[in-house]
C-alpha cells in the first residue's frame, strides 16, 4: 500500500479510506485515536502532500487537499477530520512560514518523516475565540518558554509537535499574538479533560495544561492576525466542509441502496423513501457547489492579500461554514426517514447514528453563534455584492 | 482629520490604552482593538464624513493604523471628487 509511481493523490485516499471504514465503528465506540486509518496516511505520505516540493512535498492545493478530506469523511469523520486539522496546521506553515529557516527545516522533517500536526488555539478563560490569548510566551535570550492551560488539543497525546497561541509577550495585548511550533520532545502534556462526547470520538479533543521550551526561531514570523485572517480561517472552513460533505455523501449512498434494495424486492411499486431520496440529492448538490465556488473563491484571492484580508471574503467563508454545518444535519436527517429503523439501529448497513452524532458537531466547533454575530458585525459596515458570478 | 478619528477611536475603540498615548503609526489591532470595535469606527467614520467603504477599503490594513485610517478616508474622498 506504499505510495508508488502512477498512484494519484484519489487512489492514495482511496485506500486509506478502506482502512478507515474498517476501523470507524470501533474508533467511535472505544472513543479512541484511529491509528490505523493515520498510520495509513502516513504510508501513503498524504500528511506532507501540501508543503512545496523544494522541501520534500508535493504542493498539493487545497482543493486537492479538500477532495482527500471528503473521501476519508465518507468512511470515518474523525480519521477525516485529524486529516483536516493536520493539514490546516501545515497551511500556517507553508503560507506564513517559507521565510524562516527553522520553519523550512521543520517542513522538511514533516515531509520526510511523516510528522502528525496539532493546534492549541483554545484556552481556559478565553473559550472558542482563537483571536485572544491569555498566556504569554517568555522570551530569554535565544530561548522561548509558554505554559498554557489548553482546554482542547485534539489528539495531543498523539501529535508529533503542536502549533500553539500565545500573547507576543508579556506586555502584549490580548489580541496581540503570535504562534509558535513546538516538537514532541520540547513539551509536556498534562490531562485537564477528557473526551466522552456525543460524535467525532476518535478525534480524542481532551484538555492539557501544556509547558513548552524552545528556540525563539521557533515563533513564525508573522503575526497571528495575519495566519488566521489569510489562511487559517479559510482552509479550515473549506476542508471541514467538504469532510462534512463526505459525511453527507455516505449517508445519502446508504439511504439510496436502502430504497434500490426495497425497489428490486418490489418491482413496479414507488418507494415512500424515493422522494426523499431525491430531496437529499437535491440538498447534496447545493452543498458541493457551495462547497466548489469557495475553494474558486480561495484559489483566486490567495496571491492578493488585500482580497483575503478583506471583508467580504471573510463573510463568505463564514457563510460556507454555516451553511455547510446546518445542511449537512438536514440531509442526514433525510436519510434517516429513508432508513427508518434500519438506519437509526446500530450494525446495519444502513446505520446512521453515528453520520448524525459526527455532523452535530460541525455546527458546535467553532461555533455558529459566534460566526453568525461576527459575520453581523461586518454586514453592519460591508456592503452586499448583488452581482450574480462578480 | 487626525482628531476627528481620535474622537472616534476614544468613543468606540474600547482600547485598553488612553488614546493620546497611541502614535500615529502604532498598530491599533496589537493595541487591542478588536474587530466589533473597528467595525464601530468605521461606522463612526462613514458617518463624520459622509463617505462610505467600498469592499476594497474593507480589510485589516485601511484600519491598521490612524495614519492608516487617514490615508483610507483621504482616498475616499478624493474617489468622490473625481467621480
Amino acid at each position: 500500500m506504499n505510495a508508488g509511481a502512477g498512484n494519484s493523490l484519489q487512489q492514495r485516499a482511496t485506500r486509506v479510506a478502506a482502512i478507515a471504514a474498517q476501523f470507524a465503528d470501533n474508533v467511535d465506540t472505544q472513543a479512541r485515536f484511529p491509528r490505523e486509518a493515520i498510520s495509513a496516511m502516513k504510508a501513503e505520505h498524504l500528511l506532507g502532500i501540501q508543503i512545496p516540493a523544494d522541501l520534500g512535498g508535493e504542493a498539493a492545493q487545497v482543493e486537492q487537499i479538500a477532495e482527500i478530506c471528503s473521501i476519508i469523511g465518507q468512511s470515518c469523520a474523525a480519521s477525516a477530520m485529524i486529516f483536516a486539522m493536520h493539514h490546516i496546521k501545515l497551511s500556517s506553515l507553508v503560507e506564513h512560514g517559507q521565510s524562516a529557516q527553522w520553519h523550512r527545516a521543520f517542513m522538511r522533517r514533516v515531509a520526510a518523516e511523516q510528522l502528525l500536526l496539532a493546534s492549541a488555539t483554545t484556552e481556559g478563560g478565553i473559550g472558542g475565540d482563537l483571536r485572544n490569548s491569555i498566556c504569554a510566551i517568555e522570551i530569554d535570550g535565544d530561548v522561548c518558554r509558554l505554559e498554557k492551560n489548553a482546554t482542547v488539543i485534539s489528539y495531543g497525546t498523539e501529535a508529533d509537535a503542536i502549533l500553539i497561541t500565545s500573547r507576543s509577550g508579556a506586555e502584549a495585548a490580548s489580541s496581540d499574538q503570535v504562534m509558535t511550533v513546538f516538537v514532541k520532545d520540547q513539551y509536556t502534556l498534562e490531562k485537564t479533560n477528557g473526551w466522552d462526547t456525543l460524535g467525532m470520538r476518535g478525534t480524542c479533543s481532551e484538555g492539557f495544561v501544556f509547558r513548552g521550551a524552545g528556540s525563539t526561531e521557533q515563533i513564525l514570523p508573522h503575526p497571528f492576525a495575519e495566519i488566521a485572517a489569510q489562511s487559517m480561517l479559510a482552509m479550515a472552513h473549506l476542508l471541514w466542509s467538504a469532510l462534512w460533505y463526505g459525511i453527507a455523501v455516505d449517508a445519502v449512498t446508504r439511504a439510496q441502496s436502502f430504497v434500490r434494495a426495497a425497489a428490486k424486492r418490489a418491482p413496479g411499486v414507488q418507494q415512500p423513501g424515493a422522494l426523499r431520496v431525491a430531496e437529499a440529492s437535491n440538498m447534496l448538490q447545493m452543498l458541493k457547489s457551495e462547497i466548489v465556488a469557495c475553494l474558486n473563491t480561495y484559489r483566486h484571492a490567495k496571491d492578493d492579500s488585500d482580497k483575503l484580508a478583506s471583508m467580504g471574503f471573510a463573510i463568505t467563508m463564514n457563510n460556507l461554514k454555516v451553511g455547510a454545518s446546518q445542511s449537512i444535519l438536514q440531509i442526514i436527517n433525510h436519510a434517516m426517514l429513508v432508513c427508518g429503523i434500519m438506519g437509526y439501529k446500530n450494525g446495519t448497513p444502513y446505520s446512521l447514528g453515528r453520520h448524525l452524532r459526527d455532523a452535530n458537531s460541525a455546527q458546535l466547533m467553532v461555533s455558529n453563534e459566534r460566526i453568525l454575530g461576527n459575520t453581523a458585525t461586518m454586514l453592519l459596515i460591508h456592503k452586499q455584492n448583488t452581482s450574480l458570478l462578480g | 482629520m487626525n482628531e476627528a478619528i481620535r474622537e472616534l477611536l476614544a468613543k468606540v475603540g474600547g482600547l485598553p490604552v488612553a488614546v493620546e498615548q497611541i502614535s500615529d503609526e502604532e498598530d491599533l489591532y496589537n493595541a487591542g482593538l478588536s474587530s466589533f470595535a473597528s467595525v464601530q469606527l468605521m461606522l463612526g467614520i462613514e458617518d463624520r464624513f459622509d463617505i462610505e467603504f467600498s469592499d476594497q477599503f474593507l480589510n485589516r490594513k485601511s484600519f491598521a493604523s490612524i495614519k492608516a485610517i487617514e490615508r483610507t478616508v483621504e482616498a475616499i474622498l478624493k474617489n468622490n471628487e473625481d467621480a
